[in-house]
């Protein structure tokens, strides 16, 4: 095709000159088409426009309302909790860290990630209270979190968000909104139904044996001397592409000592208090314990420990070293997603996982458009 | 044909109408996907991973794409186009070429703006294009969802009117763009 020819103005290469609207109807429009063809063409038309969006609206979940969804997880968090502008939906009350890991090099045995390879970087976490009140007073019995964000020297990060139960209760997302519909309180007793949560517990065996072990594992005194479970199973991938299931735990240097209710202060904060004291007093340790699953070990169901005696492996210490109120510190702002991985770490086919990091970008979502509210642990809270 | 019939391009050049048709399918994967994975627990990390590298994959093929398209000539709008209709469809291209360009960078800011780690496979990161803040990431997380449907119905009309040209008017709209080479352009040329 000849270049000049080719940037011709489309409107006069039509024709001789001529403009386009006289010359065509009659030379280009072929043998009209009759009514009932006419119809038949632009009503097909129509199903096939139709055929997009209808699965468009498929895809989207329009077709099936019972389905659960990340929307109608957190909208019932948000109606059996309150909702608590700026605040997280869950874990709601917490105080933010800072500190390093130092890696000891053994867990590049298992995993390629930057992270396992010796030297330290830098983390930023939040020590936190199950619950969504921001504001509820703190109670022995409460289910402690860490959410920690590890900064990998090319960039990468590693976000893990690891709770103080030796397992979690339930299997599957279906279960976790089953037991937060079960416990929605009565209007009239204000109480949850005894009758809705027998029923739930019934119909989820596999919950009442994880309350089980979990009743039988005293918790420790306070946050400093807390075991934190990652809970989940994940994939840890080599250099050589070799997959190892792990699960992770955090193994408090600080000695443990068992709670101790009726010597507990009464005071609203009195856990996020003692967490401050202690650590202005020496930083807090915790080594990183990686359980190296065998063949045949669950991943997919985080309500079943791994038997015992699976190889454990010390990859390195974790080192908090100052405390800062949500206020003031970034963590407040980070969603601590359990897929947000570095090369070298992979989900397991556990379906909590893809759950779990749907259902906190939902909630992290709502919250970052909100008016940021004071948090409880106030900045003049971590300085006294 | 005759000789003047080569000079007078009839249809989109091979790589316009290539790029066309690859980002046709990946755009619409791409928006089938955004729309699952907002509303899935167990797919939403499988989707997310792809959701983003396709999306700057779309960034970069979108650029590609412009800069052909100011290289090379256009066929002319087939004569059955009123100049009100060559309007909205020259708008409508504007519309969609704009929209490919800025989504994907809304998407990238918004990842930006919450610092999240902007993942696109394996180790392989990009770097954050906006300052930290949240209250940024809600408004371009909400942006991100209206310039969404914004893009599904621009596809729907731009689909309609493709539609309603070949299968209507029958002026051979198609032709300009099908995947394949056409010979026997149009009506027109045909009896020249």
């Amino acid at each position: 095709m000849a270049p000049i020819a080719d940037n011709q103005d489309p409107k006069t290469a039509l024709g001789s000159g001529e403009s386009p609207s006289e010359a065509a109807p009659i030379e280009q429009r072929p043998a009209p088409l009759t009514r009932g063809s006419m119809l038949v063409r632009l009503g097909g038309i129509g199903v096939l426009l139709l055929g997009v969006l209808g699965a468009f609206l498929y895809w989207g979940g329009w077709f099936s309302p019972q389905k659960l969804t990340p929307t109608r997880f957190v909208n019932e968090f948000e109606r059996v909790n309150g909702t608590y502008s700026g605040f997280r939906r869950n874990h709601a009350k917490g105080v933010c860290a800072r500190g390093f890991f130092d890696s000891n090099g053994q867990g590049t045995r298992l995993s390629k990630a930057v992270v396992f390879q010796s030297g330290r970087v830098p983390v930023i976490g939040r020590f936190s209270l199950g619950g969504g009140d921001p504001r509820a007073s703190d109670d022995l019995s409460t289910v402690r979190g860490l959410g920690l964000q590890f900064s990998l020297s090319d960039g990468e990060q590693w976000r893990t968000a690891m709770i103080s139960l030796p397992v979690f209760p339930f299997k599957d997302p279906q279960a976790f909104y089953g037991n937060l519909v079960s416990s929605e309180l009565d209007p009239n007793t204000h109480q949850p139904d005894p009758a809705k949560m027998a029923a739930f517990l019934a119909n989820n065996p596999e919950t009442a044996r994880a309350l089980g072990i979990i009743k039988g594992h005293v918790p420790s005194s306070g946050f400093d001397n807390s075991t934190f479970y990652g809970l989940n199973a994940f994939r840890f991938v080599d250099a050589d592409g070799m997959p190892t299931p792990v699960r992770w735990t955090l193994v408090p240097v600080q000695p443990y000592e068992a709670a101790n209710a009726a010597e507990a202060s009464q005071d609203k904060n009195f856990l996020f208090d003692a967490l401050i004291a202690s650590i202005v007093q020496h930083p807090l340790q915790w080594h990183l314990i990686i359980t190296v699953g065998q063949p045949g070990d669950p991943t997919n169901d985080a309500t079943i420990p791994w038997p015992e005696g699976r190889e454990q492996v010390d990859v390195g210490t974790l080192t908090l070293d100052s405390v800062e109120s949500e206020e003031t510190s970034p963590a407040r702002d980070i969603n601590f997603d359990p897929l947000v991985l570095p090369a070298g770490i992979q989900p397991s086919d556990d379906p909590l996982l893809s759950a779990r990091s749907a259902i906190y970008s939902q909630s992290f979502t709502r919250r970052a458009g909100e008016t940021k509210e004071p948090s409880a642990i106030t900045p003049s809270e971590v300085r006294k | 044909m005759s000789a003047k019939v080569t000079t007078d391009r009839q249809q989109f050049t091979g790589s316009m109408r290539f790029l066309h048709w690859l980002m046709a399918a990946m755009v619409l994967t791409m928006l089938g996907i955004g729309v699952a994975m907002v509303a899935s627990l167990g797919d939403y990390h499988r989707l997310v991973s792809i959701h983003r590298p396709l999306g700057i994959l779309i960034l970069i093929l979108v650029v590609i794409r412009f800069v052909n398209r100011c290289l090379t000539s256009l066929p002319a709008f087939p004569a059955t186009m009123s100049s009100q209709e060559r309007f909205a469809a020259h708008a409508s291209e504007v519309l969609l070429y704009t929209l490919l360009f800025v989504q994907p960078l809304v998407g990238w800011g918004m990842l930006s703006a919450a610092r999240y780690p902007i993942v696109l496979f394996g180790s392989l990161h990009l770097f954050p294009i906006l300052p930290h803040s949240v209250m940024l990431y809600a408004a371009l997380r909400r942006a991100h969802t209206f310039l969404a449907y914004l893009l599904f119905l621009a596809f729907i009309a731009h689909f309609g009117a493709i539609l309603f040209h070949t299968l209507v008017v029958r002026d051979g709209m198609f032709s300009r763009m099908a995947p394949w080479r056409a010979h026997n352009l149009t009506v027109r040329r045909s009896k020249e």
